[in-house]
């Protein structure tokens, strides 16, 4: 199968590493809401695509593909990067489809139904995503 | 002040739902995608829409599209790094934030001011 799913990885993040996802992820929205009331929402639509949370979770895929290296007796320490560096690549192309669906927002939410368009961005986001993602993967082998 | 706190608990809540998305799914770089998922816009746009109006919503949808690009060149610039050179994770992806503040408001600078 191309892509697996691992409810198991669920319990392997700690009660502690949820803990600070939602508290960046409740911080930045907040603060680009803040930032929208006081500057505008041409300053305040920019941090709608603020890269919020991912310094802590990046730095979790490190620590957990590094801890499970260790179990197996191995430092750890450089296929965590390496892990960290292939999950920002997949960021990267998420990134490119984020560029659609914000432009889906801003050309159809003033004429057209604002759920349907919510909708629409949301499915052009994630289609959009995997092509692309299969896409560099055909061409790249990236099998990590 | 309310407005502000909903939107802390609405945003956390999706933040996580998405990070959770990015927990299960293998291969790495196909988890990766979600780390760009648009969660925040997601978890706002609705009351964005409630209290100003989808005109408003949408002159943010517009700086997304700046943002959104500057989020592809902070990630592209950080696997870059992170595989080639392999250095702390942390490190590298709190030092490269400044990237994206920089490409978002040189973008705003340039056109949508």
């Amino acid at each position: 199968m191309i892509v697996d799913i691992n409810l198991a990885s669920i319990k392997t993040t700690k009660l502690h590493e949820y803990a600070i996802r939602f508290f960046f992820g409740g911080l930045v929205t907040a603060a680009a809401g803040f930032i929208a009331m006081r500057y505008g929402p041409v300053i305040g639509g920019l941090f709608l695509a603020f890269p919020a949370i991912f310094p802590a979770s990046a730095t979790l895929i490190e620590s957990h593909e590094k801890l499970a290296k260790q179990r197996a007796g191995y430092d750890g320490t450089k296929r965590g990067r390496i892990a960290a560096g292939i999950d920002a690549t997949g960021t990267f192309l998420g990134a490119l489809a984020l560029l659609l669906f914000a432009f889906v927002l801003y050309r159809f939410l003033p004429s057209h139904n604002p759920t349907l368009t919510l909708v629409t961005a949301s499915l052009t986001w994630l289609i959009l995503s995997i092509f692309l993602w299969l896409l560099v993967k055909r061409r790249h082998f990236i099998r990590r | 002040m309310t407005v502000l706190l909903l939107r802390f608990l609405i945003g956390g809540v999706v933040v996580s739902l998405f990070a959770i998305l990015a927990d299960i799914f293998r291969p790495r770089s196909f988890a990766g995608l979600f780390g760009a998922a648009p969660s925040i816009a997601l978890a706002t746009i609705g009351l964005t829409i409630h209290h100003n109006g989808t005109l408003y919503a949408a002159i943010e949808a517009r700086s997304m599209i700046a943002g959104a690009f500057a989020m592809a060149v902070y990630a592209a610039i950080v696997s870059c790094v992170l595989l080639r050179y392999k250095p702390p994770t942390l490190a590298i992806t709190l030092a490269l934030l400044p990237l994206w503040f920089g490409v978002s408001f040189g973008i705003w600078q340039l056109s949508l001011r």
